[in-house]
This record gives C-alpha cells, sequence and structure tokens, in this order.
C-alpha cells in the first residue's frame, strides 16, 4: 500500500481531538461531545453543498441553454443561492386548509432525515467519514430509500389532486429503480467482495472497479448512472414533479422553508447518489494509479484524496445536469418499462457475468 | 363545379331553399325544419360532399336572427352558404348540425352563448365564454350594459 | 331573459375523478381550464372551459371602423399578428375592388412567412417545455428575437405591430429590412439543425409523440382542425394553396403533409413549415419592387353594403373574416373564424385514454393560443 502523505494529518487532527475531549470531561460527556460536534460539522457541510449545488445546477444548466446565469449577487452571483435561501426562510409558511397537518409538516423533515443519514456513510479521504460500516452500501441503500416514504406523505397529506399524482409516481418510480440501483452496486460487490466503504476504495489502488470489472463493470455504471438519476426524481424521469404536468408534484403546496427542504434534498440525494458512484466505480477518493509507474503515481498522489473525491462526484453531477437539461421527460408507462423490460434483466444478467468473470480471474 | 351548375344541384337538393343574391359565395335560405336533412344530403351527396364547415356564424338582423353556415367541399373545392332564419326572439330554436359536422359543436355553443339562439338536439347546449347566470346575449343588437359598454 | 341551463355535471363512475387543469396551469399557455375526468393517469373524458380572456372583440368591431378594427385582430392571435391584420385589409381591399401595389405585396408576404416562422419558433419552444425538454425554450426565443428585432426596426413594435392599413402599408420598410432578414434566414438555416438535433432526434422526444392523439383525415375535416395541425393528418388545408393571396400564387412553395395524424407529425409538419416559409423569403427579399407603400384611399372607409368573407393561412390554421356591411364606416356584423377555437374542440376526442402526459403533449402539438380562442 503506498502512503498517501495527506494521510496522517486528518487521522492526528481527529485523534487529537478525541483525546483532548476525553482528557477533559468523562466518558460518557466525551462521547455525546463528539457525537454533537460531527453532527454539527455535517449540518454544515450538507448545507454548504445543498447551497453549491443549486448554484452549480443554475450556472450549468445556464451555460446549456446559452444564458449567463445568476451573475448580480457578488462576484459571478455565487452569493445568489444564499439570497434565496434567506428569502425562502422569511417566506410565509402557507398551512392548507383540510390537510392532514401532523403528515403534512413532517414529510419534508422525513425527506431531508433520509438524505441526511445516509452521508454518514461516505468517505470524503483516507479515514474521514462518520462511520465504517462493514455493511456501508447496504446501510446507504436502505436509508437514502426513505425518501420516497416523505414524498409519499407529502402528496398524500397536501389534500391535492396534482400532490397526491406526482407522489405516486414517485413511489413507483422509486420502488422499481430501487432494484436497479442495488443490483449494478451488487456487481461491484461481487468484484470488490465487501461492502465496506473503505475497503471498497482501498482496493481500487491500482485501478478503478470500472477499469477493474471492463465489460460487465461498465453496464453496472450506465446502469446506475440511469437509475440514480431517476432515484433522485431528476429530469428526464422528474415525473413526480413534472411541472409541466402537474405543476409541482408533490410539493406543489409547499412554500417557504419546507419547500426549501425538498428542494435541498432533491440536490443532497443527487450527491449522494454521486459520492456512491464515484467512490465504487471510480475509486471515491483514491488517487488514478497505475501500477509499476512510480513516478507517474507519486505526482498523482501530492493531489489530495478529498480533491479526487471532488472531482469525481463533481464530474458524476455534471453528467445528470447533462441529462436533465438536454433530454425531454419520460411517460410513466415508458419509465415503468424501461426498469422491468430492459434494467432489470440486463442487470441480472450482468451480475451472473460479473460473478463468472471473478470466478474465472479474467479481471484486471 | 362551376357555380351555376353547383345553384342548381343544390335547388334540386333542398327545393325548398331560396336562392340569394351574393357576390362571393352562391347563397342559400333554409327554413328551419329542414335544415338537419337538407345539411345531410349536402355532405351525403357525391357531387356535392360539403365535409367542411369552415365558419358558422349568429347574427342579429333586428327583425329575424339568423344563422349563417359557410360550406365548402374538401374534394371539389366549391363552397356555398346557407342561412337559417328564425323570427323568434324569446325562444328561437333551430337543429343542430353538430352530429354532421362535429365543429359546429363549439360554435353552436358560442352563438348561443352570445345570441341566445339555442339548438335543438345538440349534446352540451351550455354558454362556452360567459358565465352560466350572465344575463343576457351580448351580440344582439338591443343588448344594453351600461357598466360595460360605453355608448358615444 | 334569464335563463340558464344547466348541463348535468357528468357523474363520477367508480374510480374516477375530476382535476382542473388551469386557468393558471404551466402547459395551458394561458387561461384556458380543462376540466379533465382521470382514471388513475388515464384521461377519460375532458372539458374544456373558455372565456377567461374573453374580450368581445366582435361586439367591438361593431363599433369601429375598419382602420381601428385592424388593432384589434392583432390581439386576438398575437403570435401571428401581421396575419390577422392582413385579413382585414384583403377584406377592406375586395369589398373595395382596391388593387394594392405590388411592393405592398412583397413586404406582406415577406412579413407574413417570418410571423409564421416566429410562431413556430416559440410554438417550439413551449412545445420542447411541455415535454420536459427546458433548454428548447430558449433556444426557441433566442431565435425568435432576432426576427423581432427586424419587425421593431421596421414596423416600431416588437408584438403587436398593426403595420399594414387597408390599402397598403403604415410607412415604408426600413432601409437595412433586406440585408437582416437575409442575415436571419442564413442564421435560421443553421440554428434549425440545432432545433433537430435536441428535439426531434432525440428517442425520448419520438416515443412521447408517436402514435399519441391519433387523428384521422375524417376527423380533421369534421372538426375542422387546419393549419399544421389538420396538416399532419394529410389534410391538405393550406389556404394559401387553395385560396391564394397576396403573392403565394406566385411563389413556389410545397405544402407539407404528413398523413400519420399523430403528435410526431404535427411536430414535423410545423418544422418543414419553418424551412418553406424561409424558402418563401428567400424567393422574394430580393425582388422587392421600387413604388408606393400605399394605394389611394379614402379618409373614410365605407363597405358597400353587402356580405365578405376573407380567408387566411394563419400559423395555426385558417382564419376567417365574415363581414356583413349596411354600408356604413363600421360593420354591422364582424365574425372571426378562428383556427384555434376549432381546433380546441378535437382535443377531448383525441386524448380520450392516453395518460394525462400525453394529453399535455397533444395539447402542446395542436398550438393553442387562448386569446385566438376566446377572442
Amino acid at each position: 500500500m503506498t502512503s498517501n502523505i495527506y494521510d496522517n494529518f486528518v487521522a492526528s487532527l481527529t485523534q487529537s481531538i478525541h483525546e483532548w475531549l476525553y482528557h477533559v470531561m468523562p466518558p460518557t460527556w466525551a462521547l455525546i461531545s463528539e457525537m454533537t460536534i460531527i453532527g454539527l460539522v455535517f449540518l454544515l457541510f450538507y448545507a454548504l453543498v445543498g447551497l453549491f449545488l443549486v448554484y452549480a445546477e443554475r450556472k450549468v444548466c445556464a451555460f446549456m441553454q446559452n444564458r449567463v446565469g445568476p451573475n448580480r449577487v457578488g462576484p459571478y452571483g455565487i452569493f445568489q443561492t444564499i439570497a434565496d435561501f434567506i428569502k425562502l426562510l422569511m417566506k410565509e409558511l402557507i398551512t392548507i386548509k383540510n390537510s392532514d397537518k401532523l403528515l403534512f409538516n413532517i414529510a419534508p423533515f422525513i425527506v431531508i432525515i433520509a438524505s441526511f443519514m445516509a452521508i454518514a456513510a461516505i468517505p470524503f479521504a483516507k479515514g474521514l467519514h462518520a462511520i465504517d460500516f462493514d455493511i456501508g452500501i447496504l446501510y446507504v441503500i436502505a436509508v437514502s430509500s426513505l425518501g420516497v416514504v416523505g414524498i409519499l406523505l407529502a402528496g398524500w397529506s397536501s389534500n391535492n389532486k396534482y400532490s397526491l399524482i406526482g407522489a405516486m409516481r414517485s413511489g413507483a418510480q422509486i420502488i422499481s429503480y430501487e432494484l436497479s440501483v442495488g443490483m449494478s452496486l451488487l456487481t461491484i460487490i461481487i468484484l470488490a467482495g465487501t461492502m465496506q466503504f473503505s475497503e471498497i476504495v482501498q482496493g481500487q489502488e491500482y485501478g478503478w472497479f470500472l477499469f477493474k470489472g471492463h465489460i460487465p463493470a461498465f453496464i453496472a455504471f450506465v446502469v446506475f448512472l440511469i437509475a440514480s438519476t431517476a432515484e433522485t426524481n431528476r429530469g428526464p424521469f422528474d415525473l413526480a414533479e413534472a411541472e409541466s404536468e402537474l405543476t409541482a408534484g408533490f410539493h406543489t403546496e409547499y412554500s417557504g422553508i419546507k419547500f426549501a427542504f425538498f428542494f435541498l434534498a432533491e440536490y443532497m440525494n443527487m450527491f449522494i447518489v454521486a459520492s456512491i458512484g464515484a467512490t465504487v466505480f471510480l475509486g471515491g477518493w483514491m488517487p488514478f494509479m497505475v501500477h509499476g509507474w512510480d513516478g507517474f503515481n507519486t505526482v498523482m498522489n501530492y493531489i489530495p484524496p478529498s480533491i479526487w473525491y471532488i472531482l469525481k462526484t463533481g464530474f458524476i453531477i455534471w453528467l445528470m445536469m447533462w441529462f436533465k437539461w438536454t433530454f425531454p421527460r419520460l411517460r410513466i408507462d415508458q419509465l415503468l418499462t424501461l426498469e422491468w423490460k430492459y434494467l432489470l434483466p440486463i442487470n441480472l444478467f450482468n451480475i451472473l457475468l460479473m460473478a463468472f468473470i471473478v470466478l474465472m480471474g479474467w479481471h484486471f | 363545379m362551376d357555380p351555376e351548375k353547383l345553384k342548381e344541384r343544390v335547388l334540386t337538393l333542398i327545393p325548398e331553399a331560396g336562392l340569394e343574391e351574393s357576390k362571393q359565395y352562391p347563397t342559400f335560405i333554409v327554413p328551419a325544419a329542414k335544415l338537419h336533412s337538407a345539411a345531410i344530403s349536402l355532405k351525403e351527396n357525391e357531387d356535392t360532399a360539403f365535409d367542411y364547415l369552415f365558419c358558422q356564424s349568429g347574427v342579429d338582423m333586428e327583425k329575424y336572427l339568423m344563422v349563417v353556415y359557410h360550406l365548402e367541399s374538401t374534394k371539389h373545392g366549391h363552397a356555398i352558404v346557407l342561412k337559417v332564419k328564425t323570427e323568434d326572439r324569446e325562444n328561437p330554436v333551430i337543429d343542430t348540425v353538430c352530429d354532421i359536422w362535429r365543429t359546429a359543436e363549439f360554435h353552436e355553443r358560442e352563438i348561443y352563448d352570445m345570441l341566445g339562439i339555442r339548438f335543438a338536439n345538440h349534446p352540451d347546449m351550455r354558454r362556452i365564454f360567459l358565465d352560466e347566470n350572465w344575463v343576457g346575449y351580448p351580440l344582439r343588437k338591443d343588448y344594453k350594459d351600461e357598466v360595460n359598454i360605453v355608448e358615444l | 331573459m334569464k335563463e340558464v341551463i344547466h348541463t348535468p355535471v357528468p357523474l363520477v363512475e367508480e374510480e374516477e375523478y375530476h382535476i382542473n387543469m388551469g386557468p393558471q396551469h404551466p402547459s395551458t399557455h394561458g387561461v384556458l381550464r380543462l376540466v379533465v375526468t382521470l382514471q388513475g393517469e388515464i384521461v377519460k373524458s375532458l372539458k374544456p372551459h373558455c372565456g377567461y380572456i374573453h374580450r368581445g372583440i366582435e361586439k367591438m368591431c361593431e363599433k369601429d371602423t375598419y382602420p381601428q378594427i385592424i388593432h384589434l385582430t392583432d390581439r386576438i392571435d398575437y403570435l401571428s399578428a401581421h396575419i390577422n391584420n392582413h385579413a382585414v385589409c384583403l377584406l377592406v381591399e375586395k369589398a373595395l375592388e382596391i388593387e394594392v401595389p405590388e411592393r405592398v405585396k412583397y413586404v406582406r408576404t415577406i412579413m407574413d412567412e417570418l410571423a409564421r416562422i416566429q410562431s413556430h419558433q416559440l410554438w417550439w419552444a413551449s412545445f420542447g417545455m411541455d415535454l420536459g425538454g427546458l433548454t428548447c425554450f430558449f433556444y426557441g426565443l433566442r431565435d425568435r428575437e432576432k426576427i423581432l428585432d427586424i419587425w421593431e426596426e421596421t414596423t416600431g413594435a416588437r408584438f403587436l405591430q398593426s403595420y399594414y392599413t387597408p390599402g397598403g402599408l403604415l410607412w415604408d420598410i426600413h432601409p437595412n429590412f433586406q440585408k437582416d432578414v437575409k442575415a436571419f434566414i442564413k442564421y435560421f438555416r443553421k440554428k434549425i439543425r440545432d432545433y433537430d438535433n435536441i428535439l426531434s432526434g432525440n428517442v425520448i422526444f419520438r416515443e412521447r409523440s408517436r402514435n399519441i392523439g391519433l387523428m384521422s383525415k375524417e376527423d380533421a375535416i369534421s372538426w375542422g382542425v387546419t393549419g399544421p395541425s389538420g396538416r399532419g393528418s394529410g389534410w391538405s388545408c393550406d389556404v394559401r394553396k387553395h385560396h391564394p393571396y397576396a403573392l403565394y400564387d406566385k411563389v413556389d412553395f410545397k405544402e407539407i403533409l404528413y398523413t400519420e395524424g399523430d403528435t410526431l407529425a404535427r411536430y414535423l409538419v410545423r418544422m418543414d413549415e419553418m424551412r418553406e416559409s424561409m424558402n418563401i423569403i428567400e424567393q422574394l427579399i430580393d425582388n422587392i419592387p421600387e413604388g408606393d407603400f400605399t394605394a389611394k384611399m379614402k379618409a373614410v372607409i365605407k363597405l358597400p353594403a353587402g356580405e365578405y368573407y376573407q380567408r387566411v393561412e394563419s400559423a395555426r390554421g385558417d382564419l376567417g373574416l365574415y363581414c356583413i356591411s349596411d354600408g356604413n364606416k363600421t360593420p354591422y356584423r364582424m365574425k372571426f373564424r378562428t383556427p384555434s377555437f376549432s381546433n380546441l374542440s378535437v382535443l377531448d376526442h383525441i386524448s380520450r385514454d392516453l395518460k394525462i402526459a400525453d394529453l399535455v403533449a397533444i395539447g402542446g402539438s395542436l398550438d393553442l393560443v387562448i386569446p385566438d380562442i376566446d377572442r
């Protein structure tokens, strides 16, 4: 294993905070305050990434559409999303008559909590993750699919038919595409032999799984891209909020900060699936290294792992934005046909192929 | 078919029709009672084949109310005008033609809305533009609306 | 007089429900309201409710002189304002038997075709948006802007021009007009390929629009669905070909016909019509003859008593003006037969038993302009 010059930095930083906390207070309090600190850091991170992604989307979309995009608030409009956020905070929260108040109010929180929980398992650099589960992938899949409950509740409790149609569409869509996401990740788990994110990344030291698993890994990557775009309810699969058909789908009746929660959760879900895609297929924070090219590998190692991680995740996010601003929207029956008649059989076959290749040792 | 022949042909198909002086299209006045059968025969006959109702308008001529049908044949390219008059201003009723030309369904609703001519056997005889409880028929010449219409 | 007829609201069958699409809804492009009966996502029937933007233009016409009426026609179908103006001018000129100068005919034909192109551009933009392709909207509007600039230069207005007067034009064309139009054609011939790349050739778009909203030729004729929507069903209904006005009998152009009758066919008709309109403009733009920009007209225009009917091909179809004159300076009765009104009536028929997403696609492919329905 090549040691990275940045590895020790993160480890020693977290270690020293840990020791200092245990030094100044009793173990229980130290544990609680450690958890609080981690939670706050992630909350801040979550908000910042969300704000940045909204800004990035608007700039990318403007680029695709021959526009300038936000350019008034701050240099290149970088504070635009902060201004929007403040505006959303100050907006009135409209309560709908005859809506199911309790469900209506907790729905946005369920959506946002689901996406927040998923972040915990993602490794941003060596040792930089909240929890390193040995069933990391399973955990992420399980937690991220909780969001659909929030969407269904939002659609149901709004007492609006558009919302209900949107929520039902979203339910059908997410439950279907969950399968494809899971199966395409399963393909790589067969190759990696583990579900732990840290080991998956470590296994890609000399060659990302996309290259190691060649044909089946590539198929899995394409399927993963399609299915994860669908799972995050983004165009061309944004049927749940198809604004030309359902005005805004499940969040039609939400206003102010509750709407912002849905909005933020959509972007964070995109960030999470892009992170998983980058981690599982493109080596996560692992630099691009080739076995035997020591000089090249050293140069690559000088780029911090977090930068590698951001670049890879950013690439996948950019791909997803490109999809959204290029393709028209699918219809609900076409969407389900695509999943059940094409992606799922391809996936099942692909798993067999991967298992066979791993068995015969034909991967790199 | 040239206009003179067409006139003759239409008059043999609808013997009750009266010819009216006109510059552009041959114009016939059809009794209200005969309208529906006349319309069917004009559409069904091979050499007239008026399959396209390109305009249907209601007119208030003050002495009487009138519905004007502009018909064209997409096969032969000729066009005629049918006029149906009714002197009853209180409860004018004319047979619908929307089973023959489906486009009439909306046009007849508009005529009912604006001139108050009702069409018998129409599937959905409601106002189309104005409110259900609007009083009066705006395109009639005796329509008065002090609020919305400024008389100069 | 008060007589309200309530037809019973169609009872909702089991597992059916109504939704209101409109009057404020992104896909109705204005204040049209569709009461849709749905079963799940399947459209069982729909009832259009019009009149949200009804301004009683026909009643207003009875008080206005003919030059004033031109300004009202702009507001009927604001996307083919020039063509609507043209209809009134032709009606008056036909009634008074005035021969307009050649130059006027050239300019009017070019302006009409520019109006058709920009209308189709805006339709393409919004149709793409209806199907979820948001980028289309900006492409379409970007190119439409060029035409509006050309118009602004010559007519002084970007949207509601009222540039034609009975007998001619308000004033002569701008010296840059020919140069600008030629530059635009060169530009747009390149850009229309982008349109094909981003939407026409897209698999999702093809699957969304093929075999959706099938309308046979007989249906199109019976419902009076004219214009590109009718020609997508194979009905040769181009007024420019069958009842030529201005210079349409002199220029060489094809009437675009597709026989499939689905949403894709209606889409392709409009795409080809944009190209065909550019061909027409190219034939004329270099040959605009010198001469007066208006014929000699009396100060007060009075039409001889009688009935007049004038048809033009607006961007949406067969626009008819039916005028009864009693010899005064205002018409006795003016009726506008607007294409969108008839095109709307077929929507219920062709969208039954399809999904709600298809309804949006079909509504987009009929290219409805709401003031054109309501007048």
